[in-house]
């Protein structure tokens, strides 16, 4: 420990036992406890308390009966725990009988101070830690706190969720400590010759269970979830082999107790390695809970034998057919094909009605959100269902999606109810379309891709969808089109795939003329996606041109919603590079000349008010840079120059960021480097002989790249600064083998440009540098720490902060006690 | 009567009225017969398939064979969409009753009667067409005319005095404002956040409550957000003027209404809209304000044609009282509540009365332009459609709800201008209802047939239909209903100083009986006790008395019995000795010593039978009746009743 901090410590002491003063917050505790933490990890316990007698004064102090603060007497707890886990110091606590008087009867568990939840939780939390200790059983079973088992058996109830939780944990701690040397060795050790106290746990987990208190229940199978989770020793199959009949019998009650609990715990026990490797039931007890649970709790069960690595398959068929049952239901009500049941149901489950499986609205909602959410998660699984009933759960979802739009026609009533029950409801619409777009990594007969897209286009065109809605199937449409097959020996598109976009671009220009702002960026950001994957190819070209979208995407710069404008810029930015920005000569336009999309994004990024344009501004131009656009590449070094100036100007620290991307890139092209510097990629061989490296720098310097580096190296943002550091000592790695004239003429330059910076970096940035001669620049890096730099600009910015002097410091001048602040008031 | 409404469908089987002179529509060939009998002809022209009635348009009553509708009382409106058929009531029926409705409900109605009235008196037409109505003869027309009903009831559009005459016999009320009719029912109009002024209705007595909701929103527009609160703890709850488009949701519509607008506009097209001088007209002129900034349309006119879209505009900006809290709190600032009057200010919206004039001066294309009427036969708008009709750069947007876009259509095929129909119904829709019916909670609901089973053409779409418990009671036209409840409770006034004479007392913790004598006194369906006149007394029969001296006898009060007989405590009583005192000379038995000894108890189905065999006497002791039947012995009778008393309270 510092000498600094072993001084403040007894005053700070002295302050937490006082019940005058007023206590700190808990974050401060909190942090001192995470202090003391690293003090007795990283060394002696005992040590820590000898020389600091006040902490020991702390701890016998807060046993003497006064008005302590619960956080206090709850942060002594914690630090005694942890303190004792150290051997020594647990002797030397022990000698004191300060441990059983801390955690013992005598102590705070007796007092009034117990009902406040977080003496509970620091007397839970300080046996936890104390339980390092190799004597802790013996403590625990020992006199004078025979009782603290039972205390941890009621604190599972306790109305703090916190404690009820910390003290399962800790039950499901002891029981495997107490059985860790013990059954080690005897793997058949029985629970009759188990230790006393796990065999008291035990006794307690059985009673619970039989209990007729679902919280009870659900408390013993918290425990055994955590127990099952956590420990795989051998053990742990003789404690299931014991229970599992308790637990089946849970099974027999109806409703079944604690079904959440109970499809945890059996998920956790299939987890198992110990445990699911043997034969003791567990694969009957899972299939028998599937088929007892209502479908909502059966669900999640389902999903978790599914996701299983090792289980009997007529268990998967099970787990699955549960899984599907509602979607079953979708298929039976609308009277889809029988082909489509078939595949689904044809599992052997019973077959379940509407009116069981869906009876209200919110059930019915629900149950379907959960389901297309649980698929969604299983369809990408390698173990997931084989064969995947691609066809009948794409007939499904279509179904439901137009059952929420209102445009299936069922004949049935059940089909009828469904129908009124999912009109409209934006949740499952959602879900429906979120799992629509998983399911187009699979295929699909012709005729269900046909009504795929043919729902994707009634709600891309409907009035009726909602924002959230359409851009998700904006989203499912990009997927399903991205999946739809290439025609072979041809790089353009299917002719069904074309032909969906021969309809779908007249609703584009509707959407992106929305009066919701959300509507018209969803609209963009799915423009952006599609040319970026198919503005090469000529159908989509052609379509595209012959709409109106470019056209309206390039007004939607001026949007009033920034982030209407940043999704613009990058949808131009994208049709740009791809030669679709149209520039017509139309009568609106009297002008004549139209502004070139280049000036107009500088534009954006010298005066959008908002952040969003700008950053897109900047990516799009990185992006221009690195791709060579026309625009660009007709005078690079203007272009360089101008965006730097612009964004060394911005406010927006991803702006200046951005412009180090930028200017990585121009320095990496001027260099003639390859643009990955990653140290694994292969680096072809350089193919014309690099120019003299001063020759090569001088672009640099004339976009004044430098400046723009240095400025942001002392930027007040941390990541700003950063990069430009990993930019300059990128570039001093380029330049070290530079051996340029260093002629004396160039010294004072350099001493001048250094104190520059020095004035730059105490925060005076208002003189420029001026153009500076590559000699001068390669000087100034090589004598820059800029290593020193970066290891300064690892470090969090609140270091001096977290100190724990400071943390002292703070924690003092709360209460006023260093004297500093005494004639403040007057 | 509920509402008084006019049926403008009627007008679609007419020809459009062409404010100029059109060569197209004069030119349409007459309509003969499949015989080639072509004395229809001046009276019928055919256009594009369908055939139109060339003559002056008219308009369907509300139903007048039912009830006399001289004998109406009361009429109470709801919107002014629901008081359009008001002139043909009043001025032509015998009415003499009294019209309720809320000032801005009579202003807006003036007006958007004044524009129908303008509308069709502008273009005078010689020729009226009644042959095709003759019954023989419509059975041979082509359908839509064929299936017409009560053609012969249709009337040509009143004129403005008797508009002025009507509306003169309207009585303003306010929202929450308690109005007597007759003393027999108190009457309220509760805002209903459909339109300006727009009203729900209770109905109700001491006892009975009806609600009559009708074009209600719960949207948040301009107007006042609806009053549920008030329409708890109805008896019968009378639902009608749901939305016309179930299946179009009113913010979709509007996205879709800005879009095609903006598309239109961006490639040099025109836009009409058809509509209404009052109404949606506010709230898309706001989404518009809001909108055409960032549409880039800030240089596109507006246009507001119609006879009355000054006073309109200007109208919604005075009745502060009656909009949402939100155009309220500007109305402090001070602000114009609605954003159509900087629209005004920055000439981005301009109103004229009519395209004659400074508007064809002003005109600019492309522009956007909103003129009635809606059904597209007369007004403004038929020039518009004859104009840009021919253009597929040009759209028609239709916004209004009440009208067929086909049909409304029909004369103007074939059509080159794109059409779009995103009809905005603010009014309730069937999600809605259900969630206000369960929050009001009504033991009964009256609704029109058609909401209580889906739409013909969506038959599975069981959303589409009011599901209550119970099941809501339906009519269909010119059906009566009995209303599920009948009147059992007057309220009885009593006056202060009756009141002040009784004296109560408690039969029961909590309840407390008196008796009360006093004269009933009626007028006006109200019940009022009076303490009653003093006897007065006997003058000595010099004086002549007068008639109105005359008072009701005042019998001696018997007094009032309550309570039950306890059988066996009666039965002991009558065996007890000294509970019977009878006079020993006038009874053959002697009680004095003995009582009764041969009782006898039966049970009956509503109570007991004491039977005294010697006495050959009965006492039929019932729930709320008692019979001494003994033939030969009053004093014996007399005597047991007084044992009967006994057990009873009196007062």
């Amino acid at each position: 420990m510092d000498p600094e901090c072993s001084q403040l410590l007894p005053a700070l002491c002295s302050v937490l036992a006082d019940p005058r003063q007023p206590v700190a917050d808990d974050t401060c505790l909190e942090k001192l406890l995470d202090w003391f933490k690293t003090i007795t990890e990283a060394g002696s316990s005992l040590l820590l308390l000898q020389e600091n007698p006040c902490l020991l004064g702390l701890l016998c102090h807060v046993l003497k009966p006064q008005d302590l603060s619960p956080r206090v007497l709850a942060f002594s707890l914690r630090l005694a725990g942890m303190l004792a886990a150290q051997e020594d110091c647990f002797q030397y606590l022990q000698q004191g009988e300060l441990l059983p008087r801390l955690f013992g009867e005598a102590g705070p568990l007796g007092g009034a101070a117990w009902t406040a939840p977080s003496v509970r939780s620091g007397w839970i939390q300080g046996l936890r830690s104390l339980a390092a200790e190799p004597r802790f059983l013996l403590f625990l079973s020992l006199s004078p706190t025979p009782g603290a088992v039972d205390t941890i058996f009621s604190l599972q109830g306790d109305s703090s969720l916190f404690v009820a939780s910390a003290a399962g944990q800790l039950l499901v701690h002891i029981l495997g400590l107490s059985l860790q040397g013990a059954a080690e060795g005897h793997p058949g050790l029985q629970t009759g010759d188990w230790p006393v106290c796990a065999q008291k746990i035990v006794s307690h987990i059985e009673e619970s269970l039989r209990s007729a208190a679902t919280p009870q229940i659900t408390q013993a199978l918290n425990v055994l979830t955590t127990t099952f989770g956590h420990c795989h020793d051998p053990w742990t199959q003789v404690l299931w082999v014991r229970l599992s009949p308790l637990v089946a019998c849970l099974l027999e009650k109806d409703p079944v107790p604690a079904a959440h609990s109970l499809v945890d715990l059996l998920l956790s026990v299939a987890r198992s390695p110990v445990l699911s490797s043997s034969s003791c039931g567990l694969w009957e007890t899972l299939a028998q809970t599937l088929s007892h649970l209502s479908p909502t709790q059966a669900g999640p069960l389902a999903l978790g034998i599914l996701k299983l690595q090792e289980c009997p398959q007529a268990l998967r068929a099970q787990a699955f057919a549960v899984l599907l049952q509602p979607l079953t239901c979708v298929l039976e009500a609308t009277a889809q094909a029988p082909g489509l049941l078939d595949s689904l149901d044809g599992t052997g489950g019973a077959s379940v009605t509407v009116d069981t499986l869906l009876p209200s609205k919110a059930a019915c909602v629900g149950l379907l959100c959960r389901t297309l959410a649980h698929l969604e998660l299983l369809q990408p699984l390698p173990q997931r269902p084989s064969p995947w009933p691609q066809a009948p759960l794409l007939g499904a979802t279509v179904t439901i999606l137009r059952l929420c739009s209102g445009s299936a026609t069922p004949t049935s009533d059940a089909g009828g109810h469904l129908c009124a029950f999912l009109v409209g409801c934006v949740r499952v619409q959602r879900a429906a379309l979120d799992f629509l777009g998983t399911l187009s990594q699979g295929t699909g007969p012709r005729e269900l891709v046909t009504q795929v897209f043919a729902v994707l286009l009634e709600y891309l065109t409907s009035p009726d969808s909602s924002p959230t809605v359409l851009k998700k199937a904006f989203q499912a449409t990009f997927r399903w089109l991205q999946s739809s097959p290439e025609t072979p020996g041809c790089s353009d598109l299917d002719p069904h795939t074309q032909l969906f976009l021969r309809e779908l671009l007249p609703v584009l220009p509707k959407r992106l003329c929305s009066p919701c702002w959300e509507v018209r960026d969803s609209g963009l950001e799915f423009l952006t996606q599609m040319i970026g994957h198919w503005g090469g190819q000529a159908g989509f070209r052609h379509a595209l041109l012959a709409s109106e979208v470019p056209e309206l995407t390039e007004q939607l710069l001026r949007d009033p919603e920034s982030y209407v404008r940043a999704s613009a810029v990058a949808a131009m930015g994208q049709l740009s590079s791809q030669g679709l920005r149209v520039t017509p000569a139309s009568p609106e336009h009297p002008g004549g000349q139209q502004k070139s999309l280049l000036a107009e994004l500088l534009h954006i990024l010298s005066t959008d008010s908002e952040g969003f344009p700008r950053r897109a501004v900047m990516h799009v131009f990185t992006q221009w840079l690195r791709d060579g656009h026309a625009d660009v590449a007709g005078d690079t070094e203007r272009f360089v120059a101008r965006v730097l100036q612009v964004a060394s100007q911005d406010l927006d620290w991803e702006v200046r960021a951005q412009g180090l991307e930028l200017a990585l890139v121009f320095l990496e092209q001027t260099l003639g480097r390859p643009s990955s510097h990653c140290p694994y990629a292969v680096t072809p061989p350089v193919a014309a002989p690099p120019s003299p490296l001063a020759q090569a720098l001088r672009p640099l310097c004339r976009v004044q790249l430098f400046e723009f580096a240095f400025r942001a190296l002392f930027d007040c943002d941390r990541p700003v600064a950063q990069k430009s550091c990993d930019l300059l000592l990128f570039l001093r790695a380029q330049t070290a083998s530079y051996s340029g004239p260093q002629g004396s003429g160039s010294v004072p330059e350099v001493a001048s440009v250094e104190a520059a910076l020095q004035r730059w970096q105490a925060g005076d940035q208002g003189q420029p540098l001026g153009y500076l001669e590559p000699e001068v620049v390669v000087a100034v890096l090589r004598s820059m720490d800029l290593e020193g730099l970066r290891g300064v600009l690892a470090e969090s910015s609140d270091r001096v902060e977290k100190s724990p002097q400071s943390l002292l410091q703070d924690m003092l001048a709360t209460v006023g006690a260093l004297g500093e602040d005494e004639a403040d008031c007057y | 009567m509920l509402d008084c409404g006019l049926d403008m469908t009627s007008t679609l089987n007419f020809l459009p009225l062409p404010l100029v002179q059109s060569p197209r529509l004069s030119n349409l060939p007459g309509w003969s017969l499949k015989d080639g009998n072509a004395f229809l002809d001046k009276e019928l022209k055919e256009c594009s398939g369908h055939v139109f009635v060339d003559s002056v348009p008219e308009f369907c009553l509300p139903e007048t064979e039912l009830i006399d509708l001289s004998t109406v009382d009361v009429i109470l409106i709801s919107n002014y969409h629901c008081m359009m058929a008001l002139p043909y009531i009043t001025e032509h029926t015998g009415f003499t009753g009294t019209v309720y409705a809320t000032e801005p409900t009579v202003q807006i109605g003036r007006l958007l009667m004044e524009e129908l009235v303008n509308f069709i008196e502008r273009v005078p037409k010689a020729q009226s067409a009644s042959l095709w109505k003759n019954k023989d003869i419509q059975r041979l027309l082509p359908s839509p005319l064929k299936d017409a009903v009560e053609v012969s009831t249709w009337r040509r559009c009143y004129t403005m005095q008797e508009v002025n005459s009507a509306l003169s016999k309207i009585q303003l009320v306010g929202y929450s404002q308690k109005i007597e009719l007759f003393g027999a029912v108190q009457v309220t109009p509760l805002s209903s956040g459909y339109a300006l002024g727009s009203s729900n209705w209770i109905i109700q007595s001491h006892y009975e409550k009806v609600s009559y909701v009708s074009g209600s929103s719960l949207l948040t527009t301009h107007p006042q957000p609806m009053d549920q609160a008030s329409l708890k703890n109805s008896d019968v709850l009378v639902l009608t003027g749901l939305t016309q488009i179930p299946t179009a949701n009113p913010d979709g519509m509007v996205g879709e209404f800005c879009s095609n607008l903006a598309l239109t506009v961006r490639n040099g097209g025109n836009v009409l809209v058809p509509c209404y001088p009052s109404g949606v007209i506010y709230d898309l002129l706001e989404c518009l304000y809001q909108y055409i900034d960032s549409a880039g349309l800030s240089n596109i006119p507006f246009y507001f044609i119609s006879p009355v879209a000054n006073s309109s505009l200007e109208f919604s900006q005075i009745f502060a009282e009656w909009l949402c809290h939100n155009k309220q709190t500007k109305v402090y600032l001070p602000e114009p509540p609605f954003p159509h009057a900087e629209l005004i200010q920055t000439n981005k919206l301009k109103h004229y009365p009519s395209l004659h004039g400074d508007f064809s001066s002003d005109f600019r294309q492309p522009c956007v332009v909103f003129t009635g009427h809606p059904s597209l036969r007369f007004g403004d708008v038929v020039h518009f459609m004859e104009l840009w009709g021919k253009s597929s750069l040009n759209t028609v947007i239709f916004t209004e709800p009440d009208f067929s876009y086909l049909e409304a259509l029909a004369p103007y095929q074939p059509l080159a201008m794109k059409c779009i129909y995103c009809p905005i119904d603010t009014r309730l829709n069937f999600i809605q209802v259900s969630k206000l019916l369960k929050e009001v909670q009504p033991l009964h609901v009256v609704c029109p047939e058609q909401y209580t089973q889906p739409p013909p053409a969506q038959s599975h779409r069981m959303d589409l239909m009011i599901d209550c418990q119970p099941p809501a009671m339906s009519y269909r036209r010119a059906e009566v209903l009995a209303l599920p409840f009948k009147r059992r409770y007057e309220k009885i006034e009593i006056m202060p100083e009756l009141a002040d004479s009784l004296v109560p007392m408690e039969i029961k913790p909590g309840i407390s009986l008196a008796t009360v004598s006093a004269v009933l006194h009626t007028k006006d369906n109200k019940h009022v006790l009076q303490p009653p006149p003093r006897p007065t007394q006997p003058t000595g029969g010099k004086k002549r008395k007068r008639a109105s001296d005359d008072i009701p006898d005042c019998k001696v009060l018997k007094p009032l019995l309550s309570g039950s007989i306890p059988v066996e405590q009666f039965v002991q009583a009558l065996e007890k000795v000294s509970a019977f005192k009878y006079p020993s000379s006038s009874s053959l038995f002697s009680l004095e010593q003995h009582g009764f000894s041969d009782i006898k108890v039966e049970d009956t189905a509503k109570g007991h039978i004491v039977l005294l065999q010697e006495a050959e006497t009965l006492i039929q002791i019932e729930e709320d009746s008692t019979h001494i039947i003994c033939d030969n012995d009053e004093m014996l009778r007399v005597r047991l009743r007084d044992l009967v008393l006994k057990f009873l309270q009196k007062f």
